[in-house]
């Protein structure tokens, strides 16, 4: 690896480096040159993906391929349900499921013989047809990939790999034609709003940031994703951690600052790991430290872990974190852009903003601008997840509905279930119900329903989702996140909770909804944070469009989706039982009795409602109401 | 420089490590900016300690010239540091959305059944804890499940006893294969 010393060397070793993606890209084809790309993000790292590249390339020695095929991990193609995913070009052959034992059938059948591995490619679960590539796939037809745009094409451990997709061109560009000021005026133009939630406009921040004069200023990326059910910043950092470190470097360049750091979360091992690789690689060609490319700016990035605080993704309280102090949020204004980081102008912006940044500076404001909505421009990662058939990672333009996300792209609802709700922006979010499923996705829309983008979770909720329990789960996480500060957030929240628990499990009353919606109101007024101020959404929106499930647990002490155990009643059919006694010695607290060939019961005062009887009769015996 | 005034500390190997970790930091105590990696130094020590002693802490505050108030202020306010010790086997269940909507609560409750602590807990011979997690991330794999840092996805209810035995399995095998080497 050679110093890139200015702008004409970053040309050079782009033509240099370029040909390692033209078996890829498919510009180059040679019928015996094979490139076999094995996802290496947490979720097929967790199976085993490493083993399937060792044994892939035992299998290329084996047969003296070297040099002729080759294996590489990637980052994630996204379609996690499916995982580990293998994608070997240039036929671009998409494998799924794949386990390390199945290398050897692949590299005999396909790379030596040509012949696809039928029994491993994706099987549409609609049409029942083999799908070959990825294009074929219904989860990639909908997708735009901008911040995606390198995850799962290049080695994230390989920064000649990043160069050679035109990586580090951005900041050159930056460097060598604009001025900080034609910079912002470009990231303005381009609508660019910021995707860790609240979507405020990435130029304007910047020009805030700008205008303050200071001998010191920092850029701070905030990659502690900690919604839970959210892996977009994650799978960024994993597979194209560069694009981030050339995003940091032009918010630098733009505002004036010389210092970057990455807040990530501990909890993202893999992520740490491949930031590390690329910080360094970037140092050691230059590209990052002193007079990069040549000019007179300087830029370098630390990495600083977080420690298991959902608050931290607040700005203020990620600063605090970052002093070393305890991640309590503090006062706005002044705001960050004037006094953050020991008191000087610091940018804060999230993971997926960052790896936008290159992309609409090489290829213009306009054309970002031309994807998405009149007020949301670009596109945006989701994490789909919950009760959808094809979990995964998903960038599509905004404006897109949810109904096209979640049953083109996702595949419809597991097991056939009725679609219930999605629930967007995690703890701050609410769930939005079926009537708007074709409502356009943008960050206007979602907050008139009651939701809002935040960072791109999408949990997926079908019939068998109690969403009062859902209230209740995010309550809980609120709770046990609230850092205490304010009284209404530490106290408020906690009530909430007890109601909630209490609507549950069979003791609520209908003045316990009133006084949801009082508390609710008084958190939301009266918090200082962004997380107190919208830790009430996801009760309040479920109240709105689930009424009649909140109605039943009170009134009724049923709950409809057969989820709150308390409320549930096992019962056995005497039509049904012929005394096998198998649900009596599988019950975990012996309350079923009943002889030999006679019929049992259950004691309800002894019953824990485990459910176990009910797994284990084979007659269909065992009831729930 | 003040240095740790007790000899067990400047003898016991597990200090030693985490003292030249400080010591790569460089600490300047006039720089008002030197908690900047105090968090960075309290993950070392947790994965030197397993977790963070009265002792360990007294030990990285006269390291920082800060009070000892100021790193347990910092301790208890984050979910990822611990004072008191984890199980040889720590078992993981994720609590995320992803994974609870799939039946991770279900999930925690069999561990809990089967190893008979409760999330949070230690068993009395220190071999077993549970603990649960907000989201790994790994959400196409939900329920997951992570024993150490062995990661086990799509879990159900009724698989808990199968998983583990699997893990001391593999565990056996592994162990085995190190001594033979």
């Amino acid at each position: 690896m050679s110093e890139i010393r200015s702008s004409e060397q970053l040309a050079s070793a782009y033509e240099q480096y370029k040909g390692l993606l033209a078996t890829r890209l498919g510009t180059v084809i040679d019928d015996d040159t094979r490139m076999i790309l094995i996802c290496g993000g947490t979720g097929c790292h967790a199976s085993e993906s490493e083993k399937i590249v060792k044994n892939f390339e035992d299998q290329i020695k084996k047969n003296n391929l070297e040099g002729k095929v080759f294996a590489s991990i990637s980052g994630c193609f996204g379609f996690c349900e499916q995982g580990p995913i293998i994608k070997i070009f240039p036929e671009n052959v998409f494998y799924v499921q794949v386990k390390p034992e199945d290398v050897e059938d692949i590299f005999t059948q396909h790379i030596l013989n040509g012949q696809k591995v039928t029994r491993l490619l994706y099987e549409d679960p609609i049409l029942k047809e083999k799908k070959e590539t990825s294009e074929d796939i219904s989860f990639y037809k909908l997708q735009q990939r901008v911040a995606l745009r390198n995850c799962g094409l290049i080695n994230p451990e390989k920064i000649e790999e990043y160069i050679a997709a035109s990586g580090y061109q951005a900041i050159s560009k930056v460097l060598t034609e604009m001025t900080p000021q034609e910079v912002i005026t470009e990231m303005i133009a381009s609508g660019l709003r910021g995707r860790g939630g609240a979507g405020f406009s990435t130029g304007k921040k910047w020009e805030f940031a700008s205008k303050y004069q200071n001998d010191e200023k920092f850029i701070i990326c905030n990659a502690d994703e900690g919604d839970p059910g959210a892996f977009m910043d994650r799978s960024i950092m994993e597979g194209d951690s560069h694009s981030v470190i050339e995003g940091m470097c032009i918010a630098g360049y733009a505002i004036g600052a010389q210092q970057g750091v990455v807040y990530i979360r501990a909890e993202y091992p893999l992520a740490v790991h491949r930031l590390e690789i690329a910080i360094e690689q970037a140092r050691q060609m230059g590209l990052l430290g002193r007079n990069i490319l040549g000019s007179d700016f300087d830029f370098d990035i630390s990495i600083r872990l977080g420690a298991g605080a959902f608050v931290c993704g607040e700005e203020t309280a990620l600063i605090h974190s970052l002093q070393g102090l305890r991640g309590e949020p503090g006062t706005k204004p002044p705001f960050p852009a004037e006094s953050g980081l020991w008191n000087k102008p610091t940018i804060v912006n999230n993971v997926e903003t960052l790896a936008n940044v290159p992309e609409i500076i090489t290829r213009g404001a306009k054309w970002f601008s031309s994807i998405g909505t009149e007020t949301s421009k670009g596109t945006k990662v989701f994490a789909l997840a919950g009760k959808v058939n094809n979990v995964g990672l998903v960038e599509v333009p905004m404006g897109i509905t949810l109904r096209e996300i979640i049953f083109s792209i996702g595949g419809g609802i597991k097991g056939g279930a009725e679609f219930k709700s999605a629930q967007t922006g995690g703890p701050s979010g609410g769930c939005i119900p079926k009537q708007y499923l074709d409502t356009p996705i943008d960050y206007e829309s979602l907050a008139s329903i009651g939701s809002m983008m935040g960072s791109g979770g999408m949990i997926i909720m079908s019939e068998n989702d109690c969403m009062v329990n859902i209230a209740r789960f995010y309550m809980e996480f609120i709770v046990e996140e609230s850092c205490g500060r304010c009284v209404p957030c530490r106290i408020g929240n906690k009530r909430m909770f007890e109601i909630l628990t209490g609507i549950t499990e069979g003791r609520g009353t209908l003045d316990d909804l009133n006084e949801l919606r009082a508390l609710s109101e008084t958190i939301i007024d009266t918090s200082l944070c962004g997380l107190g101020q919208t830790a009430p959404n996801p009760v309040l929106s479920t109240m709105k469009y689930f009424m009649d499930e909140y109605e039943a647990h009170v009134i009724d002490k049923k709950c409809p989706a057969g989820v709150c155990q308390k409320l549930l009643i096992y019962e056995i059919l005497s039509e049904k039982c012929i005394g096998c006694t198998s649900c009596a010695r599988y019950c975990p607290v012996n309350c079923i009795s009943g002889a030999v060939k006679q019929l049992h019961t259950i004691d309800q005062s002894k019953c824990i409602k485990c459910g176990a009887c009910m797994t284990r009769c084979k007659f269909g015996a065992v009831v729930r109401n | 420089m003040i240095s740790p005034t007790c000899s067990i500390e400047k003898n016991h190997p597990q200090f030693k490590d985490l003292q030249q970790y400080i010591d790569s930091l460089k600490i300047n105590h006039e720089n008002p900016r030197r908690k900047d990696t105090l968090i960075m130094t309290l993950h070392r020590a947790q994965k030197i300690f397993g977790y963070l002693p009265e002792i360990v802490q007294v030990f990285i505050a006269n390291h920082y010239s800060i009070p000892h108030a100021d790193v347990s202020g910092v301790i208890s306010f984050y979910n990822f540091f611990t004072t008191t010790p984890k199980g040889k086997i720590q078992v993981n269940v994720c609590l995320g959305t992803a994974c609870y909507v799939n039946g991770a609560d279900k999930v925690l409750q069999e561990f809990e059944q089967v190893i008979g602590v409760r999330s949070g807990q230690v068993t009395e011979d220190g071999k077993f804890s549970i603990e649960s997690l907000r989201c790994v991330g790994a959400c196409g794999l939900a329920p997951v499940v992570t024993i150490n840092d062995k990661v086990f996805g799509k879990v159900k209810a009724g698989d808990v006893r199968e998983i583990l035995e699997k893990f001391f399995i593999e565990e056996e095998v592994a162990e085995k294969e190190a001594a033979n080497v």
